[in-house]
C-alpha cells in the first residue's frame, strides 16, 4: 500500500517536471504575445505555430476566447476570468493560480479579424499534430466544419504524417471541404467531390449542393450534382433506418407499458386504469433501490437497475394483488364500473406517492453500461435505448413462456376460458385471479424500472402511458399477446415516421386519429378472436 | 304537440327539480342585488359565479347521464364537447375585447399579435356576432359528436372499446389545442374577457344574468331530456342500453337512435361549456384533459346513473366537496375523489338517488313497482 | 326449385368460425304460409342458420333471398326485421326495465325511425291490438309489471306476444318451449299453429313431443347441412338420422 503510494507520487513528480520543461521553452514566446499590438501578437502566434508544441493550445484558445490578459504591474501574460468583483488569474501554460486582480490592473490582449483567422489556423495546425489521436480527430472535424483555408498547409503536413487511417480519412475530408470552399484546380476539386461523396453526410451534402449550384465549370457542376444525388439517396436510406430504429425503440417502450395491460385487460378482461400507476410504482422502487445502494453499498450502484427488477416486480405485483383482492374482484363482469373504480385508485395512488416523495421529479441515474452510444453505419444507437429494446423483448418472451409452458399459465388460460369448469377441476380460481392480476401489475413494475431510465420519475409518470397502452392493446387485438407486440411496434414506427413530416405533437394526434378510425373499421383490433365465443 | 312532449316528462321528480331551479332563479338575484351587503342573507358575486359554475357542471352531468344512464354509452370524452362549446363562446368573447387588448389590435386577439399573425384565420370569422357564436356552440360539438358517433356506432364499437376511443378523442383534442399554431391561444387558452353582448363581464348584473341563463339552460335541457325519456324513443333507448341486439331484431335501426342521443348530449355539453366560460373567465386546453371527462362520470355515478335529477345532484355535491377540500385540505382532495370512485362503484351502484329509492322501498307501505336488478348492457361480459 | 314463389330461399350457404364450419352448403326453401320444424343434434347449425337469415352473422358464401327477390345477405338486422322477419331467441330476451305493456308497444308494428318514436302517441287501434295480444298470451293481469319480474315461462310468452305484435311475414322461433311445463308446452303448440295460418313459421326445437304436436314438415340438420326432410315419422325412420342422433 505504502509502496504503491510512493510509486504514484514519483510518477506525478515526473509528469510535472516534463510538462514544466516543455512549458519553459514556450514561456518567452507567450510573454511576447502581449507586446507590439496586433502585429506583435501575430508574430508570437506564428512562432508558437512553428514550435509545434500542443502545450500552447490552451494559451491560444484563451486568446481566441478573449480571456488572455497582460498584468499591468509586471507585464505577465495571464488568463483572467471574472470572479466576484475582480478577476481570477491563472498561468496560461501550467494552469496554476497566479492570484487575483482588479479590472483596472490588467489589459486584455485584443484580436482583430485577421488575427482570428490565424488563431484558428494555428490551433488547427497544433491540434492536428497532437500526439493524442482523439485530439487530432476532433481537430480534423473542426477544420471540416470551419472550412478554414488557413488550415490547408497544416492539414497537408498532418496528412503526410498521419499513421492512423481513419483519422487520415477525416483529415482528407477536411481538406476536400477546404478545397471546395476556397476553390482549386479542376482535378483537385473533382477529387474533393469524390472524397465528400464517400463521406456522405449532411455536411458533405451541403458543400456538394453548393458546388452543384455554383461550380466553376459545367463538368464540376454535373459531377457535384451526381454526387448530391448519391449522397441524398444514401442519407435517405440511413434516415429511414434511423427512423426504424427510433420506431423500434419507441415501440418497445410502448410494448413494455402495454404488456402488463395485455395480461390484465387482454387475458382477464379487467380495465385497469391504475395500470400506469403500477409503472410509476416500479419507477419509484428503482429510485429507492438506487438510494439504498448509494447509502449502504456504494460499490453496487452500477447494479441497482438489476436489483431493482425483482424488487419492482414484487412491489407492483403486491400492490396489484391487494387491489384485486380488495376492489376488482367485486366488479368482475362489470367492465365500466371496474374502469371507474380503478381510475379512482389511480388518483389515490398518485396522491399517495406525491405525499410521500413530493411532487418533483426524482433522479434515477443510468449505470455506466447503459450510457453512451455507438455508431453502426449511418446509425447512432444509444446503449440505454438498446437495452430497453432488448429488455422489452425479453419480458415479452418470458411472459409468453410463462403463459404457454407453466402450470400457472395453464391455470390462467383455464380460468379465462371456462371459469366454472376450471373451478370444478380443482383450480382455485380466486387465487388465480389475484395472481394473474399481480403478474400483470408486476410486469408494469418492470416497465417502470426501464422507463425510469428515459423518463422523469414523477407521480404523473404513469398517466402519460395509460392511454398509449390501451391504444396498443386495443389496436393489437384484445386477448392476443402477439397482437400487443405487433401493435406496439407498428404504432411506435408510425409515430416516428410521421414525426419528421408533422412534428411530434401533430404526429401523435395523427396516430390517435388513425387508431380511432382503425378501431371503427376493425372493432376487435388487428388480431381479433373470431367466432361465437366473442359474441357471448 | 310540443307541450304534450314536455308534459309527458313531467313527473314528481321533474316537478321537484324545476321548482328548485325556479327558486334559485328568484332567490339568487334578490339575495345578490337587493339584499344589502352587510346582511347575513346577502350573496356575494363570487358565490353567484360559483353556483353558476356548479350548474354548468350539472348540465354537463345531465348530458352525460342521457347517454350513459339511458343508452349505456360511457363517454370518457364528454369534456371535449364541453370545452368545444366553451371555446366557441371564448372566441366570441375574445372578439369583443376589440382594441382593449394589451397590443391594442382591433381585430387580432393578443396571442395572435404575439405570434406575429397578420390576419384572422378563416375559422375565427363570424365569431364577432353573438348569434353566430351561439350557433357554433351547438354546431361544433354536435358535428364532432355526429361524425364520431356515425363511424363508431355503425361499426358497432361498444362498451369499453367505445369508452377508450372517446378518451383518445379528447386526448387528441387536448394535444391539438395545446399547439400554438392551432390558433386558439395554445397553452394559455382564451382569457381577459371584457364584455358580453355589450355588458361588462365583471359587473354584478351581468354575473346574475349569466347565472339566470344557466338556470334556464339547465331547466330547458332537463325538460327536453325527461320528455325524451318518457317518449317511446326513450323506451327504445333504454331497451338499447340493456339488450341492443334484441332491439335490432325488432326492426329498430339502433345506430341512428344512439346517434340521436349522442349528438343531442354533445350539444347540451357544448351549451354547458359556453355558459361556463364567461362565468369563470377563462378557457384553456386543460379542459380537454381525460381526467375532467372521467370526473364528470363520477358526478353522475354519485348522484345516480339513469336518473336525471341524480346527475344534477351528483355534479353539485361533488363540486361543492371539491371547492371545500381544495380550499381546506388540498392534500386530501385526490384521496377523497379517488375514494369516491371506489366506494360508489362498490357500494352505491345506483348512486344517492338509488339509495334513497331503496330506503323508501323498504318501508312497509312500499307496494310500488319492484325495482329490477341493476342489470345493464355493460354486464354482457367482455 | 326456382326462388320466385318462395318466401325464403337459402342456397349453398356456408359459414365458418376459425376453421369450424357451422353451416356447410346449406339449402332450404320455405313457401308462404308454411310452418316448418327444424331439428338436429347440438352443433348442427340451427342457431347459426337463424343468425344468417336475420343478419346477425354474414355468410361466407351462398344466396339468401326473401320473397324471391330481396337479398338478405346485403342487409343489416334492422332492415331484415323491417322486411317482416321476426325472431324469438332461445333464451327469452325481453326488455326487463320496461313493463309488459311497454314491451309490446315497442314491438308493435309501427314506423321505426327516431323521429317517429319521438312523436309517437298511442292510438285506439294500437291499444286494442296490444290488449288482444295480452289476452292471447294471458299476460293481461300483469300488463303493468316490469318484464324483469316475470317468470321464465311468462317471459317466453311475452316474447311470442312481441313477435305477434311485430306482425312479421316469417317468424323464426328458437326453442319456444324450453323450460316450460307440459301444459304450457301444449298451449304454445296451439298458439303457434294458430299463427301459422297467417304467417310462415320456422321452429327450432329439441322437444320431439312438441314437434309431433305441431304436426308439420320437419327438416333435419346435421353438421351444417340438410340431412333429411319430410314428416316426423319419415325422418325418424331415416337410417342416417338415427345414426346422427344415436351415434354410430
Amino acid at each position: 500500500m505504502r509502496r504503491a503510494f510512493r510509486w504514484l507520487l514519483a510518477a506525478c513528480v515526473a509528469i510535472a517536471t516534463t510538462s514544466a520543461a516543455l512549458a519553459a521553452d514556450l514561456r518567452p514566446l507567450v510573454q511576447t504575445m502581449g507586446s507590439g499590438g496586433y502585429a506583435g501578437t501575430e508574430k508570437a502566434l506564428n512562432q508558437l505555430s512553428e514550435a509545434g508544441d500542443p502545450a500552447a493550445v490552451p494559451v491560444i484558445e484563451a486568446l481566441q476566447a478573449g480571456d488572455l490578459y497582460v498584468r499591468k504591474a509586471d507585464g505577465l501574460v495571464v488568463i483572467a476570468r471574472k470572479a466576484g468583483a475582480g478577476f481570477a488569474l491563472t498561468d496560461p501554460l501550467s494552469g496554476a493560480v497566479v492570484g487575483e486582480a482588479a479590472a483596472g490592473a490588467i489589459d486584455k490582449i485584443k484580436i482583430n479579424n485577421a488575427l482570428r483567422r490565424s488563431i484558428s489556423a494555428t490551433l488547427g495546425a497544433l491540434t492536428l499534430m497532437s500526439p493524442d489521436p482523439a485530439t487530432r480527430r476532433s481537430a480534423a472535424e473542426a477544420v471540416f466544419k470551419s472550412r478554414d483555408a488557413n488550415a490547408l498547409d497544416a492539414l497537408n503536413t498532418a496528412i503526410a504524417k498521419e499513421k492512423d487511417e481513419r483519422i487520415r480519412r477525416v483529415m482528407e475530408q477536411a481538406r476536400a471541404a477546404v478545397i471546395l470552399t476556397a476553390g482549386a484546380s479542376e482535378v483537385d476539386t473533382q477529387a474533393a467531390i469524390a472524397t465528400l461523396t464517400a463521406r456522405g453526410d449532411r455536411d458533405a451534402l451541403a458543400l456538394l449542393s453548393m458546388i452543384a449550384a455554383s461550380g466553376a465549370t459545367d463538368a464540376l457542376k454535373t459531377a457535384a450534382a451526381g454526387a448530391v444525388a448519391a449522397v441524398e439517396q444514401k442519407l435517405m436510406f440511413w434516415g429511414a433506418l434511423q427512423n426504424l430504429w427510433y420506431g423500434l425503440s419507441l415501440g418497445s417502450v410502448l410494448l413494455l407499458a402495454a404488456i402488463g395491460l395485455a395480461v390484465t385487460f387482454g387475458v382477464m378482461g379487467v380495465i385497469n386504469m391504475a395500470h400506469g400507476e403500477m409503472v410509476m410504482i416500479g419507477a419509484y422502487t428503482t429510485f429507492l433501490v438506487q438510494q439504498g445502494l448509494r447509502t449502504y453499498a456504494p460499490g453496487l450502484t452500477d447494479l441497482s437497475i438489476l436489483l431493482a427488477l425483482p424488487a419492482a416486480f414484487l412491489v407492483s405485483g403486491g400492490v396489484g394483488v391487494i387491489i384485486e383482492r380488495s376492489v376488482i374482484r367485486w366488479l368482475y363482469g362489470r367492465p365500466l364500473e371496474t374502469l371507474l373504480a380503478t381510475w379512482g385508485l389511480s388518483l389515490a395512488l398518485q396522491q399517495a406517492v406525491r405525499s410521500l416523495f413530493g411532487p418533483t421529479n426524482r433522479e434515477v441515474s443510468a449505470p455506466s453500461w447503459m450510457s453512451g452510444a455507438f455508431e453502426l453505419g449511418g446509425l447512432t444507437i444509444t446503449y440505454g435505448r438498446l437495452w430497453i429494446v432488448v429488455f422489452a423483448f425479453a419480458v415479452f418472451a418470458a411472459l409468453l413462456v410463462a403463459l404457454k409452458r407453466t402450470w400457472f399459465g395453464l391455470s390462467i388460460r383455464a380460468v379465462t376460458q371456462n371459469r366454472p369448469m376450471a373451478n370444478a377441476m380443482g383450480i382455485r380460481t380466486a387465487r388465480v385471479d389475484a395472481l394473474t392480476f399481480g403478474l400483470g401489475s408486476g410486469i408494469a413494475g418492470l416497465a417502470g424500472v426501464a422507463l425510469s431510465q428515459i423518463d422523469n420519475v414523477s407521480p404523473n409518470l404513469g398517466q402519460s402511458y395509460i392511454i398509449d397502452s390501451f391504444m396498443v392493446v386495443v389496436f393489437g387485438g384484445v386477448g392476443n399477446l402477439w397482437g400487443t407486440l405487433v401493435g406496439a411496434l407498428a404504432l411506435g414506427s408510425l409515430n416516428k415516421f410521421l414525426e419528421p413530416y408533422a412534428g411530434a405533437v401533430l404526429g401523435k394526434i395523427l396516430v390517435l386519429i388513425f387508431i380511432i378510425l382503425f378501431i371503427q373499421r376493425r372493432p376487435r383490433g388487428l388480431f381479433a378472436l373470431k367466432g361465437r365465443a366473442v359474441e357471448a | 304537440m310540443l307541450t304534450r312532449f314536455f308534459l309527458m316528462g313531467l313527473d314528481r321528480k321533474a316537478g321537484l327539480v324545476l321548482t328548485v331551479l325556479a327558486l334559485l332563479a328568484v332567490l339568487v338575484p334578490v339575495m345578490t342585488l337587493v339584499v344589502p351587503e352587510g346582511s347575513p342573507w346577502h350573496l356575494s358575486i363570487f358565490s353567484v359565479s360559483l353556483l353558476g359554475k356548479y350548474l354548468c357542471f350539472a348540465l354537463l352531468a345531465l348530458a352525460l347521464d342521457l347517454v350513459w344512464g339511458y343508452v349505456g354509452i360511457l363517454s370518457l370524452g364528454h369534456a371535449a364537447f364541453f370545452a368545444l362549446g366553451g371555446y366557441a363562446m371564448g372566441m366570441y368573447l375574445m372578439r369583443q375585447i376589440g382594441p382593449r387588448g394589451v397590443y391594442g389590435n382591433p381585430i387580432l386577439p393578443d396571442f395572435m399579435v404575439f405570434l406575429n399573425w397578420k390576419e384572422l384565420p378563416w375559422y375565427w370569422l363570424g365569431f364577432d356576432h353573438f348569434a353566430f357564436a351561439a350557433l357554433m356552440v351547438l354546431v361544433v360539438p354536435g358535428a364532432l359528436a355526429f361524425a364520431f358517433g356515425w363511424f363508431a356506432f355503425r361499426s358497432r364499437v361498444t362498451g369499453v372499446y367505445l369508452s377508450i376511443i372517446t378518451q383518445a378523442l379528447t386526448f387528441a383534442l387536448l394535444l391539438a389545442f395545446f399547439r400554438n399554431d392551432m390558433g386558439f391561444g395554445g397553452n394559455n387558452g382564451l382569457t381577459d374577457f371584457k364584455e358580453i353582448l355589450g355588458y361588462d363581464i365583471q359587473a354584478p348584473g351581468t354575473r346574475v344574468g349569466l347565472f339566470l341563463a344557466t338556470v334556464a339552460a339547465l331547466a330547458l335541457s332537463y325538460m327536453i331530456a325527461s320528455g325524451i325519456i318518457a317518449s317511446k324513443l326513450g323506451k327504445v333507448l333504454v331497451a338499447i342500453r340493456d339488450t341492443e341486439s334484441r332491439v335490432r331484431f325488432l326492426g329498430y335501426d339502433t345506430e341512428s337512435y344512439k346517434l340521436f342521443a349522442w349528438t343531442l348530449s354533445a350539444c347540451m355539453a357544448g351549451v354547458a361549456g359556453a355558459l361556463y366560460v364567461p362565468q369563470v373567465g377563462i378557457i384553456n386546453p386543460s379542459e380537454f384533459a381525460p381526467a375532467s371527462s372521467i370526473e364528470a362520470v363520477i358526478w353522475v355515478a354519485v348522484g345516480g346513473r339513469g336518473t336525471l335529477a341524480g346527475a344534477i345532484l351528483g355534479a353539485v355535491l361533488v363540486n361543492f366537496g371539491k371547492s371545500y377540500f381544495t380550499g381546506a385540505l388540498p392534500e386530501l382532495w385526490l384521496f377523497a375523489l379517488g375514494g369516491l370512485f371506489v366506494l360508489v362503484t362498490l357500494f352505491l351502484p345506483k348512486g344517492l338517488l338509488g339509495l334513497w329509492a331503496q330506503l323508501t322501498a323498504r318501508l312497509p307501505s312500499g307496494k310500488g313497482k319492484r325495482v329490477p336488478n341493476g342489470k345493464t348492457a355493460d354486464q354482457k361480459g367482455m | 326449385m326456382s326462388a320466385e314463389d318462395t318466401l325464403l330461399y337459402l342456397d349453398g350457404v356456408s359459414v365458418s368460425f376459425d376453421g369450424f364450419r357451422a353451416l356447410n352448403n346449406l339449402s332450404l326453401t320455405m313457401m308462404p304460409g308454411e310452418m316448418r320444424a327444424i331439428i338436429g343434434p347440438n352443433g348442427a347449425g340451427k342457431t347459426t342458420m337463424m343468425d344468417v337469415i336475420t343478419g346477425k352473422t354474414r355468410p361466407d358464401h351462398g344466396t339468401i333471398l326473401f320473397e324471391g327477390e330481396t337479398d338478405l345477405t346485403k342487409l343489416r338486422e334492422a332492415g331484415i326485421a323491417n322486411l317482416g322477419i321476426g325472431r324469438k331467441f332461445q333464451r327469452p330476451t325481453v326488455f326487463e326495465p320496461h313493463t309488459v305493456w311497454d314491451n309490446l308497444e315497442l314491438a308493435l308494428k309501427a314506423p321505426r325511425r327516431p323521429l317517429n318514436t319521438l312523436t309517437y302517441a298511442i292510438g285506439r287501434d294500437d291499444r286494442t291490438r296490444i290488449e288482444e295480444i295480452l289476452d292471447i298470451t294471458r299476460l293481461s293481469p300483469k300488463r303493468d309489471r316490469l318484464a324483469g319480474s316475470l317468470s321464465h315461462g311468462e317471459k317466453q310468452w311475452l316474447e311470442i306476444g312481441m313477435l305477434l305484435a311485430q306482425d312479421p311475414k316469417l317468424l323464426l322461433v328458437d326453442e319456444p318451449v324450453a323450460g316450460m311445463t307440459d301444459a304450457e308446452t301444449e298451449q304454445t303448440a296451439r298458439l303457434l299453429c294458430d299463427i301459422a295460418g297467417k304467417h310462415s313459421v320456422i321452429v327450432v326445437e329439441h322437444d320431439m313431443s312438441f314437434v309431433r304436436a305441431l304436426g308439420v314438415k320437419v327438416t333435419v340438420l346435421a353438421e351444417g347441412s340438410v340431412l333429411a326432410e319430410g314428416s316426423l315419422d319419415s325422418v325418424s325412420a331415416n337410417q342416417q338420422v338415427i345414426d346422427v342422433y344415436l351415434g354410430r
